[in-house]
């Protein structure tokens, strides 16, 4: 394969790249005046990569010696990173321009390109290799973006703590991908797959084998925030500004899943018996943490932190099952999941007080829904969505993951962590409750840039409504052809 | 009426005025909810008059278009026909007994009750297992909003209580039906009716199945959400909450766990009946010592169900045909029991029995229906409750005699606790001034109730009616589970056999000499 070829099939990491390049110089002579152009023209880059990928990038197959897979898995996940980066850069500029403290500049558009391009490279990974320095160009980028209100001291401490927490986590994985190295001599997916193939029938070498699998993982629940190594969750995204919150809680999540169930399925498929323990504990450990500790939070982006944390151990049962089903399941969960989040914290935007300042606890939802009752009802969809009750599209969500983990036979694992889910729905109906039952607290200022929100709102609100489920035959072969990919 | 998907019409009426309720002012959005629960009730009528008696099995059907894991098949046999029956009936009462007993935020109230009743037309049409799943879980939402809402003081720990119980006993449910569908290769309920799973997996299906239902119905000792959700619930909410919504229990018993699972009813049919007696005494009890109007009607409606699941797991015609006159009746009668609430608590503005007297005085005409609505309660002859009760209890008596003789304290409790309330409430002197001064039922009132009144005599005096449609239902149940069904400790004999010799001489020695004396 010539170098053109393999360059079409990295065609959206190209343009990603190259873009992010161009649109650093020009904010760097062109200075803060220049932000809301760049914005426009990172949504246009990211555009532009989404288009690339109906080309071989969207199902050319492996690039670079197998170091790349452009594959239908790799662009389900891309096309709802790129929507999630979009829609952060977007809703941006309206909550630095009246929060006071630090203004957007034109690095934050700049940065989150260059953190798509590493999640593209993250879940195209076809090599240890690909995956860390993908892994590493998305996290140094959300370093940044986690301290970009420079003068916010949360803010400040969200960078550092996210930080010092990625990089343990890096170092985590790091060591096992070593020992994975050390052990199969390969850091190609497939290759380590044959070494699993073989040595499940020598028990004594696999040993270390083992070992690099558990540290591999360790590193990428890190990554996912799945218990018990979430630790980070919640101070980061209290800390960060709300739009970076709500970059962290989507495409980034949605990066690391990706990611977690290549490595899981293409590169130690194998080995299932061995990692299905660490994900079942994983996922049964975060549904029932993320919503046992969500009960008591008072401040709005925390508790969608643990709101997080308990939605990745549901993706998570999807990927317990290792089959085509499963992992369907877990692309389907990440899709829905991504549109009720990024809803919810466009809603958690719209909460301003009368001097246009951001706040962010719950009890100032209070009556709400006299309020401003559009803002309540959508928030309301959100919340039942993310609670799993029907007839909202949340619950198909949680659907998909769970019928593939029965049809995996995974009882035990089905029955409690659905059983977990109503736990969960306690803290979902709080909000509502807040919204609908409480006495109206003052109501929030309206901003400029309503209508565009308010439009985002308005489109995720009837995606996860129940006209979502027309969307559920494109939706399921469309991340049935994903999951097969990989199979 | 061929080729008009009638069932699909009556679920998108209420639901598309739902929506526009929500923009319309509160006196609109009262006229349109009242408009499109009527049009709901007259396209009931319709169905009811165009239902083939002891034709096809199922009717009305309809085959919509799959959507991933659900398809939008409607179709009803004659039990889901009744209970929609129930459901349409009551809709447009619910809506009159809020005319104006609310006046907060009407337009989304209305936009509830409508959604609500979408939600439980659609959980009887449902012919697809997951399709019927999300109607039945999705009618939580509005019931939520409604308790949360509009209800009474302790109306947030009532909604909670509600919702989560519910919901934690539908998820088992939800598991044991996806393992049921891929197991069989289909969701269709009509095929899985058909479907022998293994014995063993029965017994957990059941289980899981009986979690969802138990809690809905609600059996002791999963009922306690009940008495506060209803105590808290506004009438027109606590009307719906025991005339539909408690019904879905006994209707997936009925759709479900009956046929689905023949031989792990047959085996755990002990559990039913044990926990249905033990509720028929216990809350029949606990009723006796409320000193709250609502919280001793909810109880009452607890031991009324117990007399359900025994009729349904009686495995025969009677105690089946018993149990679900019992549902239509008990749907009737306490909603009726619950307006009479709402229509004294609308004047006093208390539930506390012990402020009342006297009324019988001030307000004849509440007393006589208020003293009707007790006796069908009861279950005095010629009122629907009787029909109900005899029934289910026969049934039952054929299969245990123990239980039958355990539950039909019911009837005795029951009178107790209800002709104590009535005593309490409408006899006597006239205590205070503000009893005194409250005023005989208003033309909307008796509008609301009159009709019920009329029904629950047309049940009691001519059951035949409501029985008819689901006579042939019953019998392909019962073909279905009498492979399963359990021992019996009663055993029916044809009687002294010399006794009946002498009667049949003696009849026929009368025959032969007409003209003589006795």
């Amino acid at each position: 394969m010539d170098y053109a070829a393999n360059l079409m099939l990295s065609l959206p990491e190209v343009i990603l790249g190259i873009g992010a390049v161009i649109l650093m110089m020009f904010s760097a002579w062109g200075g803060p005046g220049a932000t809301r152009a760049v914005s426009w023209a990172s949504v246009a880059v990211l555009f532009g990569a989404g288009v690339a990928l109906t080309g071989p990038a969207g199902h050319g197959g492996d690039a670079y010696l197998g170091l790349y897979h452009a594959d239908a898995f790799a662009a389900f996940a891309k096309v709802l990173i790129y929507i999630a980066t979009a829609v952060a850069i977007i809703m941006a500029p309206g909550f630095f321009q009246r929060t006071a403290g630090d203004n957007l500049r034109p690095e934050y558009p700049v940065l989150m390109l260059l953190s798509a391009t590493g999640m593209g490279l993250m879940v195209s990974a076809g090599d240890l290799l690909t995956l860390y320095v993908g892994l590493e160009l998305q996290s140094l980028a959300a370093y940044v973006l986690a301290s970009f209100m420079r003068r916010d001291q949360r803010s400040a401490e969200a960078g550092l703590k996210y930080f010092v927490l990625g990089a343990l986590a890096s170092g985590i994985l790091l060591y096992g991908v070593s020992l994975v190295y050390g052990f199969t001599g390969t850091t190609l997916f497939r290759g380590i797959a044959d070494a699993y193939a073989i040595d499940a029938a020598n028990p004594v070498k696999s040993l270390g084998m083992v070992f690099g699998l558990v540290f591999v993982f360790a590193g990428l629940a890190f990554k996912i925030s799945a218990v018990p190594f979430h630790m980070w969750t919640p101070d980061v995204y209290e800390g960060a500004p709300t739009p970076v919150t709500a970059f962290f809680a989507s495409a980034p999540k949605v990066a690391a899943i990706g990611l977690a169930v290549r490595v899981a399925v293409e590169a130690m498929g194998p080995a299932l018996g061995e990692w299905r323990q660490i994900v079942i504990f994983a996922a049964l450990a975060s549904i029932i943490l993320g919503a046992v500790a969500a009960i008591g939070q008072t401040n709005i982006k925390r508790l969608l932190a643990y709101s997080s944390i308990n939605n990745v151990g549901f993706a998570l049962v999807g990927l317990a099952a290792g089959t085509p089903e499963g992992v369907a399941g877990v692309m389907t969960y990440m899709a829905i999941y991504v549109a009720m989040t990024l809803g919810s914290f466009l809603v958690v935007l719209q909460m301003r007080d009368a001097d246009g300042q951001p706040v962010e606890s719950i009890a100032s939802l209070s009556g709400m829904s006299r309020t401003r009752p559009a803002l309540a009802a959508a928030m309301a969809i959100f919340m039942f969505s993310l609670a799993g009750i029907p007839p909202l599209f949340g619950f198909y969500a949680k659907f998909a993951v769970f019928s593939a983990a029965v049809q995996a036979g995974l009882f035990p694992l089905a029955a409690i962590g659905i059983a977990a889910s109503t736990i969960g729905a306690y803290y979902y109906l709080r909000i509502v409750k807040t919204m609908y039952f409480d006495d109206p607290a003052p109501a929030f200022v309206k901003g400029e840039e309503g209508a565009l929100q308010g439009g985002l709102i308005a489109l995720a609100a009837v995606a996860v409504s129940p006209l979502g489920y027309l969307a559920i035959p494109a939706l399921g072969a469309w991340s049935m052809a994903a999951a097969q990919a990989l199979f | 009426m061929e080729g008009l998907p009638i069932l699909s019409l009556m679920l998108a009426v209420p639901l598309v005025a739902a929506v526009i309720c929500l923009f319309l002012s509160a006196e609109g959005a009262r006229r349109l909810a009242l408009a499109a629960t009527l049009v709901d009730f007259v396209l009931g009528i319709l169905l009811w008059l165009n239902f083939d008696i002891g034709g096809a099995q199922w009717q009305f059907v309809e085959a919509g278009p799959r959507l991933g894991f659900f398809s939008w098949s409607l179709g009803i046999d004659g039990f889901a026909l009744m209970l929609i029956m129930l459901s349409v009936f009551l809709m447009p009462i619910c809506i009159g007994a809020s005319w104006r007993s609310v006046t907060n935020r009407v337009p989304e109230y209305m936009a509830a009750f409508l959604l609500t009743e979408v939600l439980m037309i659609g959980t009887f049409a449902a012919q697809d297992l997951f399709l019927f799943y999300l109607f039945f879980e999705a009618g939580l939402i509005p019931m939520y909003l409604i308790i949360g809402i509009w209800g009474g003081a302790n109306r947030i720990y009532a909604s909670y209580k509600f919702f989560l119980y519910t919901l934690l006993g539908s998820l088992l449910m939800l598991v044991a039906m996806i393992y049921m569908a891929q197991t069989a290769g289909s969701s269709f309920i009509p095929d899985l009716q058909a479907y022998d799973f293994p014995v063993h997996v029965q017994t957990w299906l059941w289980l899981a199945f009986f979690a969802s239902f138990a809690v809905k119905m609600p059996m002791w000792p999963v009922h306690t959400w009940l008495p506060d959700a209803h105590v808290q619930a506004p009438t027109a909410g606590s009307v719906i909450l025991a005339g539909v919504l408690l019904k879905l229990g006994g209707y997936g018993f009925l759709r479900f766990s009956l046929p689905m699972f023949p031989e792990a009813s047959g085996q755990l049919t002990w559990l039913i009946f044990a926990l249905s007696a033990v509720a028929v005494v216990y809350t029949s009890l606990v009723a006796l010592v409320q000193s709250d109007m609502k919280k001793l009607i909810a109880y009452s409606s607890v031991a009324h169900m117990a007399i359900v699941t025994i009729g349904l797991f009686a495995f025969n015609q009677q105690g089946i045909e018993g149990a679900m006159i019992m549902m239509l009746s008990h749907g009737l009668v306490s909603g009726a029991l619950f307006l009479c609430v709402g229509v004294i608590y609308d004047r006093l503005h208390t539930r506390e029995i012990a402020r009342y007297g006297g009324l019988s005085i001030n307000m004849p005409k509440y007393a006589v229906l208020f003293l009707f609505f007790t006796m069908a309660s009861i279950g005095l002859p010629g009122t629907s409750g009787f029909v109900a009760e005899f029934l289910s209890l026969m049934g039952t008596y054929q299969r245990s005699t123990w239980f039958a003789l355990l539950c039909t304290t019911s009837i005795i409790l029951g009178a107790a606790y209800m002709l104590y309330l009535y005593r309490r409430i409408a006899y006597g002197e006239i205590k205070s001034d503000e009893v005194r001064g409250m005023s005989d039922l208003s033309g909307r009132e008796m509008w609301l109730m009159a009709p019920i009144a009329a029904v629950v005599l047309w049940m009691g005096v001519y059951p035949e009616s409501f029985l008819a449609p689901m006579r042939s239902d019953v019998a392909i149940l019962m073909q279905r589970v009498d492979r399963a069904a359990p021992p019996s400790d009663s055993r029916p004999t044809p009687g002294n056999p010399a006794a009946v010799a002498a009667l049949k001489s003696h009849e026929a020695h009368e025959e032969a000499a007409p003209g003589e004396a006795h």
